[in-house]
């Protein structure tokens, strides 16, 4: 290997194009994901357990500080899917190409902003 | 031939298939119970409750939950290997990983059973 390569990438001085930066938000978006992963199913406890569980776990999840929690983390859910869903598709070549490339990133970001926007105005 | 080192890797396609195989099982689950949620009898509490009160529901759930966590554990261990180089650190953020799944996966049995 080319030992002169600069080995101290300026990260902050590259511009990413967008298929980077969904890539790199789909490896944090699954970490956080994992992270999160005993507070889902806290969610879905308190989902399923007796109407006064039901009433703690709603005042718990009514926390504004709480609720944008579990914004993120749909956001994070969302974005690892629509991203995972499009590495899927590539792995058997579809959409490969420069132009789908970009646009499907494009539809990546958008369709799972757009959704936590809208589910988070609705859930609100 | 690949250099190996004590990473819990199985260098290999089998991971990758097995992080594509549990992918598409938890987006199949994930569809179905958000459409059950959009479509079927206007996502009450009480629906919500006699779904997750079927035995095929819990089965099925539990099965995406093992998908998850297998699927999270090829995935975290990958990060580890690209950023963890010290072999005594990886092996420990490994053990730490699975650890923290193997708890997740006791808690959700409990969740989705019943305690
Ligand atoms: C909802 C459906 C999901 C889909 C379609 C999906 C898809 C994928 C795919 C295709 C990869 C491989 C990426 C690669 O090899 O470059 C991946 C990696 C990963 N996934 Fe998922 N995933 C899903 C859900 C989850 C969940 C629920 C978690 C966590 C609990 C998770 C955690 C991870 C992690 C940590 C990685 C490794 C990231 C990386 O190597 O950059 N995924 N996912």
């Amino acid at each position: 290997m080319n030992k002169t390569r600069p080995k101290h990438l300026a990260l902050w001085q590259i511009r990413f194009p967008l298929p980077a930066i969904v890539s790199g938000l789909h490896r944090i978006s699954g970490a956080l994901l994992v992270l999160s992963i005993p507070f889902i199913l806290y969610a879905l406890e308190g989902s399923l357990s007796s109407a006064e569980r039901f009433a703690a776990f709603k005042s718990c999840i009514g926390n504004p500080f709480v609720k944008l929690g579990l914004l993120v983390v749909l956001w994070g859910l969302l974005h690892h899917a629509c991203a995972g869903t499009r590495f899927l598709l590539m792995d058997i070549h579809k959409g490969v190409d420069l132009p789908t490339a970009r646009l499907s990133a494009k539809l990546v970001m958008a369709v799972s902003l757009v959704l936590t926007v809208v589910i988070g105005v609705v859930a609100w | 031939m690949v250099n190996r080192k004590v990473v819990g890797a199985h260098y290999g396609l089998r991971d990758w298939l097995v992080q594509r195989v549990t992918a598409v099982i938890m987006l199949v689950y994930g569809i179905a119970v958000a459409a059950f949620v959009l479509f079927a009898s206007g996502a009450s509490f009480e629906a919500w409750q006699a779904l997750f009160a079927c035995t095929w529901v819990k089965v099925l759930t539990t099965v995406t939950i093992v998908a998850l966590l297998w699927h999270a554990w090829v995935g975290t261990r990958d990060i580890w290997m690209d950023y963890a180089y010290h072999t005594g650190v990886r092996l420990t953020l490994h053990v730490l990983t699975i650890l923290w799944l193997v708890a997740s996966f006791v808690y959700s049995v409990k969740v989705v059973w019943g305690a």
